[in-house]
């Protein structure tokens, strides 16, 4: 277990009376799509929070490539390479998406205390980010701000920033919030591709996403960790039919 | 230094901060509940000042002047209110500050025309003339009224938003601006209600100070920046903050300038003393939020939890 | 594009314009009309100051007469000394020499600014503006108190300080200094806004958690964008100073800090040209309407109070477009 690149151990969080985490443990490994998930309030935005570092746990360790985190900003995490999109699109209004993209490229490379060359012209910047943008299939879009995007269009270019990062570990949270199911299929293909590069901590709404792509799964139920292992088991798991599928069959 | 002169500072320095006060209460609200910045609250206060030294002056009566002077701001307030204001809700903080520092320019230029450019005098009234024996010394009569006056409004506003249907929309907008539409109550006429209560507060601030400082354009500025600082460090939208706020820098402010120098001179020459003691002292009560705000960067107390 | 080239021409227009007027003010023997220039030209350049900040960072300091005045009485002290011939301080004597007394302005309100800017970023919204109100108000205190250098009087400067090759004394050659450190400055705003380090902090103000979660730490870019503007406002304190040959806390007081996000407003934030355009329009709304009635304030706010009701864009805003971040 220790090769893992990203690990959790005791993580606790309250506010006030309320246990937003407790005790949460969990670990990602290379090469897997952990997806994390639960019902509404169950916390799961709270500890994405706490692994990003925008707030901080009482308690409880995070540990990322064998480095201990916990007391790292956001800005330092994601220069270690924890490579975030947020649930909701979080980009840059005036920018296109090509200035987006070149953004995350600048700060992938450490260099943003430069006063002088413009980085319209700055090819390291101009060059990677067009081959993003195809990859992801947001290449004819590459001028539009940001703020006119489709919201589509904006979770693509989440995950185009996450991508520019080349981040060790993606955390992804609800990529597919709103989405159309064709999008879905496609962002679904991506994701099985994408974990060849990094893996993924995966927190999603969409079932029939989680459970056609997680190699393993989390559920998250009053800040507790319930039950941790693969789809199937997770399926059969009665605790978690109780407390969280309620009796209804899951969507194969 | 006898005990008389530091109890008559003390409660100078209390009178002051009662009267920053009643400025600070108004801006508080209208923070908490409508989110604005409102730089031309001192031309309120001035507006207050300026139309009760001048109907005192016509009538021969102080408190017609002071009545007068309240409801001359309170109809100002609710007038820019509906005009201008409204419109600067959803807008961000610098577009407020800039539309009501310009709110600034117009309120005082037109004061100016209609006054003209001279000040105004306006006298204690007949009544609170001369002063009372508090058994060490003996204290301005009106100043001290101006405390009992001061007291009498903060409750009187603790009951108005404790106890009345206009506090509960008052809390309620504070917490949660959709609850109270959801409620039924009519937002726009609430904001223009405490808009003009605020007004009216710093209308009464102004006419009631009048009388111990000439009344003049530009008076309601630096009072205005006191009222920032002291609702800054009570944390804004708190009327409790308002209220520890203003009686810590009415008193911080008053007996800096008045210890500040004589401490100096126990170690320096009595002349240098003087200077870097008054320098020090003016710059107290900033050093005093500074320090509040890198502690505490929502003040003393947060309304907002 | 069609509006960036329409911002291009009307900057080129705007910069050629504060040439223009006072050279043919010198034709026409008009010396009163060259100085107004200079000072546009100087505000302007303070105003350049904080539109970085304010315009490029999204920082509102409503404070930014403290590196103005700074400036100031940098310019006032050293000059002051070397008058006299006494030293400033640990021995070290005054000097008339502008250049360095530019050197210094920009040293001590940078410093200043770095002080400010660590305590105030840890605010945000209503208390950053107040808090800079704060420390400029306590600057304003402070030269008001101090005996030492004419407190409330201020502090003349008798004889314009020196530039190497340049007759300071002539309204023209001194228009020439401010119009030349002017062109400068707004060359280093342009770079900057297009290097990496713009491109941080504009997304900075835009969306500070998504710049944190590409690993750009807020903070840091902040606090270098305020010290740089901090540096130039400062720098045009110390050449006010010199133009009026006058220092005083006046300089440092919140309605100088209010003039300054006035003058950018009316441009247009975040504009290159905003600023010589808004000091151009203040200073002529002064000129014009005070001649015209002693009420021009009355005029001048109504026209703001329009521009932002109306105009959010300022005046470049209305004639050249939206911005665009290609």
């Amino acid at each position: 277990m220790d090769s893992a690149v990203l690990e959790l151990e005791g993580l606790c969080k309250a506010f006030g009376a309320l246990k937003a985490t407790d005790d949460v443990s969990l670990t990602l490994q290379p090469g897997e799509i952990h997806a994390l998930i639960g019902p509404n309030g169950a916390g799961k935005t709270t500890l994405m929070a706490q692994i990003s570092g925008a707030q901080a746990p009482d308690a409880g360790v995070i540990r990322f490539r064998g480095q201990d985190v916990t007391g790292l900003s956001v800005a330092q995490r994601a220069r270690l390479g924890l490579g975030r999109s947020f649930q909701i699109s979080s980009l840059i209004p005036e920018y296109s998406a090509r200035r987006n993209v070149m953004l995350a490229l600048q700060a992938r490379q450490g260099h943003s205390y430069r006063f002088l060359w413009p980085v319209r012209h700055d090819r390291s910047l101009t060059g990677p980010a067009r081959a993003i943008l195809d990859r992801v299939g947001l290449g004819p879009r590459a001028s539009v701000p940001a703020g006119v995007l489709a919201h589509g269009e904006r979770r693509l270019l989440e995950i185009a920033i996450a991508l520019a990062l080349e981040p060790a570990c993606f955390l992804l949270d609800e990529p597919m919030a709103g989405m159309g199911t064709e999008g879905v299929g496609r962002l679904v293909a991506f994701l099985r591709d994408l974990k060849q590069e990094a893996p993924i901590l995966l927190v999603e709404h969409d079932m029939d996403a989680v459970f056609a792509l997680a190699d393993r799964v989390s559920v998250l139920v009053y800040g507790r960790i319930i039950a941790t292992g693969t789809v199937g088991e997770i399926r059969a798991n009665p605790e978690v039919r109780r407390a969280y599928l309620g009796d209804e069959e899951p969507a194969a | 230094m006898s005990l008389a002169l530091v109890l008559e500072q003390l409660l100078n320095g209390v009178q002051f901060g009662l009267m920053l006060f009643l400025m600070s209460a108004g801006l508080t609200l209208v923070f908490g509940v409508m989110g604005l910045i409102n730089l031309a609250h001192g031309s309120l206060y001035m507006i207050g000042a300026f139309c009760c030294a001048a109907f005192a002056a016509m009538t021969g009566n102080f408190w017609l002047g002071l009545v007068a002077g309240i409801a001359a701001a309170a109809a100002a307030g609710a007038i820019i209110e509906v005009t201008v204001i409204r419109r600067l809700y959803a807008r961000d903080h610098l577009d407020q500050v800039l539309a009501t520092f310009a709110l600034i320019l117009i309120l005082s230029e037109g004061v100016r025309l209609i006054f003209g450019p001279f000040p105004l005098y306006l006298n204690v009234p007949d009544v609170l003339r001369g002063t009372v024996d508090l058994g060490v010394t003996r204290y301005s009569l009106y100043r001290l009224a101006l405390i009992g006056f001061g007291i009498a409004v903060a409750v009187g506003l603790w009951l108005l938003i404790a106890k009345t249907r206009l506090g509960i929309q008052i809390r309620a907008g504070e917490s949660d601006r959709e609850m109270i539409a959801a409620l039924g109550v009519n937002i726009r006429w609430l904001y223009t209600v405490v808009f003009a209560l605020g007004a009216a507060l710093a209308g009464m601030a102004g006419a009631l100070v009048g009388a111990i400082q000439s009344v003049q354009v530009g008076m309601g500025e630096p009072v205005l920046i006191l009222a920032f600082v002291v609702i800054v460090i009570g944390g804004i939208g708190s009327i409790k903050g308002a209220m520890v706020g203003a009686l810590l820098v009415g008193v911080i402010d008053t007996m800096g300038r008045f210890l500040l120098p004589r401490a100096f001179a126990t170690f320096m020459e009595p002349s240098q003393a003087m200077g870097v003691g008054a320098a020090l002292a003016s710059m107290l009560i900033y050093l005093l939020m500074a320090l509040v705000l890198i502690l505490r960067p929502k003040g003393l107390f947060p309304a907002h939890g | 594009m069609v509006e960036a080239r329409r911002e291009f021409i009307l900057n080129a227009v705007i910069v050629l314009a504060l040439f223009a007027v006072p050279l043919w003010a010198l034709m026409a023997g008009e010396p009163f009309i060259i100085s107004l220039a200079t000072r546009v030209a100087i505000l302007a350049l303070a105003a350049v100051g904080l539109n970085i900040a304010l315009g490029l960072g999204g920082m509102v300091s409503f404070g930014h007469a403290l590196y103005f005045g700074i400036g100031g009485y940098c310019a006032g002290i050293l000059a002051h000394h070397a008058f006299s011939g006494t030293p400033v301080a640990f021995g070290l004597s005054g000097t008339n020499q502008m250049l360095v007394i530019w050197a210094v302005a920009m040293a001590l309100s940078g410093l200043v600014a770095a002080v400010v800017g660590a305590l105030s970023l840890r605010t945000s919204g209503i208390f950053f503006i107040m808090i800079t109100l704060a420390f400029a108000q306590m600057g304003f205190f402070f030269t008001l108190s101090w005996p030492a250098y004419g407190g409330e009087d201020g502090l003349p400067i008798f004889v314009r300080n020196q530039f190497p090759g340049v007759n300071t004394m002539r309204p023209w050659e001194l228009f020439l200094l401010a119009f030349g450190v002017l062109l400068v400055a707004l060359v280093v705003f342009a770079m900057l806004r297009a290097s990496r380090f713009g491109a941080a902090l504009m997304a900075i103000r835009q969306n500070p958690d998504r710049a944190a979660a590409v690993g750009i730490s807020p903070f840091g870019v902040k606090l270098t964008a305020f010290v740089i503007s901090g540096m130039l406002t400062g720098l045009a304190g110390a050449m006010m100073a010199d133009l009026s040959r006058f220092t005083s806390p006046a300089m440092m007081a919140w309605t100088m800090s209010g003039e300054l996000i006035v003058i950018i407003i009316l441009g247009g934030v975040g504009r290159l040209c905003a600023p010589v355009l808004g000091a151009a329009i203040l200073v002529g709304f002064e000129t014009l309407f005070g001649g015209w009635t002693e009420h021009w304030q009355l005029w001048l706010g109504l026209v703001l109070l329009g521009v932002v009701l109306f105009a959010r864009g300022g005046v470049i805003g209305l004639i050249a477009g939206r911005e665009g971040h290609g």
